[in-house]
């Protein structure tokens, strides 16, 4: 941890590489441009708690000035996001954000997906854990690119992070990509990666109120998969109860049920994915039909008024 | 606790703000934190502390303005108050709700001299 502010994002590691101190360094993406907006006079206030404009001024007459600045504190992350989103996009590649508690078994679903999806389209998997390469080891065990992030003592992965990982995977176009999240149910819910969605696991081993508990993540994500139903007959959990206690956050969940051990479920989990795959393959497919075509109306143009009639 | 994280990224848009300003000293720095945001405001004004040390913002008052959460109820099709998520819709128990506003996380102005 640094021990100037007890940020944790010093530690962050690519493949046992330590990125920059995410405190002093300004690295810029290559169109990143980062600005905080500072609005002078009065803006639209709309929220109920009053502000500070027309408040009292401190009595020890230093001249105090009021800066508007009315910024998202994610803003800067959300900019990465995005930047990971077109890259991705540009790329026909279809990205998943894994979170759940440790322990849901969400590497062991991954290594099944990975040898299932053998010989259908590529596979890569960006790994964050706090510390270790393990789960990079197993994932590249099992045929997939893998890079693994490590946090050092952050909780979560950020956009940032994922978009070293993103430079030193070089995924190859029409892939999937699956990021798998620091195992935290809490803070990994705040934080854009750029991904298509945010996929929660929540296993039957764990309890059906899980979703009561964390409500931010089961609230964040699209799908859902319910693993370890092959615990089922000897584990109390109520999997309708933890559907409906999920979908309170987010009505339209989706939601596979599945064992990454017996294979049961996977049949959906992995049509789903090639569903994802296909459709970020052909938007990526009509936007360079599209350019094509621009580049031929121009060169049309172009051979005309080089040879005017 | 992402709070860190989240302090880190106050501070930099503090600080960026008071360096255009040419401020020698930030006193007081205005957030709006939504009654549904992934926030724990007491966390965050822990760690504002923590990150700020040793730069023109430390000592600088944290201002917490709350908003309110909101969501729509799609079998009353209506705008609805909403407490924290996972709660039913006060009119008709309903939890087919959809997050209008409560969820900003915002550095809304800063004091500075």
């Amino acid at each position: 941890m640094c021990t100037t502010c007890g940020c944790g994002n010093s530690e962050t590691k690519i493949d046992g590489t330590i990125v920059e101190n995410a405190h002093e360094h300004e690295h810029r993406h290559a169109d990143g441009t980062w600005h905080s907006h500072v609005h002078d006079g009065a803006s639209v206030h709309d929220s109920g708690a009053a502000g500070p404009l027309g408040g009292v001024h401190d009595a020890d007459l230093t001249v105090e000035r009021v800066i508007r600045i009315e910024e998202d504190i994610l803003a800067r992350n959300n900019v990465y996001a995005e930047q990971n989103r077109r890259a991705l996009a540009d790329r026909g590649i279809f990205a998943l954000n894994l979170v759940s508690s440790p322990g849901s078994g969400k590497t062991t679903v991954l290594v099944r997906t990975i040898e299932a999806l053998q010989g259908r389209f590529p596979v890569c998997v960006i790994e964050g854990d706090q510390q270790t390469s393990l789960d990079a080891d197993r994932i590249r065990a099992s045929g997939a690119a893998a890079v693994q992030v490590n946090t050092g003592k952050g909780c979560h992965l950020d956009a940032h992070m994922v978009g070293h990982a993103l430079e030193q995977l070089s995924p190859p176009d029409d892939c999937l990509l699956l990021i798998e999240n620091v195992g935290n149910l809490v803070c990994p819910a705040a934080f854009d990666l750029g991904e298509a969605h945010k996929v929660v696991i929540l296993s039957v081993t764990e309890g059906e109120d899980k979703p009561l508990k964390y409500p931010d993540m089961f609230g964040a994500a699209d799908l859902m998969l319910v693993n370890k139903i092959d615990l089922l007959p000897y584990v109390q959990f109520d999997v309708e109860a933890a559907i409906g206690y999920a979908r309170r956050m987010q009505p339209g969940l989706e939601v596979i049920r599945l064992s990454a051990t017996t294979g049961e479920g996977f049949a959906e989990w992995l049509s789903w994915l090639e569903h994802g795959v296909a459709a970020a393959k052909s938007a990526r497919d009509q936007s360079v039909a599209t350019l094509r075509r621009r580049v031929a109306e121009l060169e049309a143009r172009l051979a005309v008024a080089d040879h005017p009639v | 606790m992402h709070e860190v994280a989240l302090a880190e990224g106050v501070l930099r848009i503090v600080l960026d703000a008071a360096r255009a300003n040419t401020a020698a000293r930030v006193r007081t720095v205005w957030l709006e934190l939504g009654a549904l945001a992934h926030v724990e405001p007491d966390a965050l004004a822990f760690c504002f502390d923590a990150v700020t040390r040793g730069s023109v913002a430390e000592g600088a008052k944290l201002e917490i303005a709350r908003t309110a959460g909101a969501a729509w109820c799609m079998p009353c099709g209506t705008r609805v108050a909403l407490a924290q998520l996972g709660d039913a819709c006060p009119r008709c128990g309903s939890y087919q709700l959809q997050v209008l506003a409560g969820d900003e996380m915002r550095v809304r102005e800063i004091t500075v001299a």
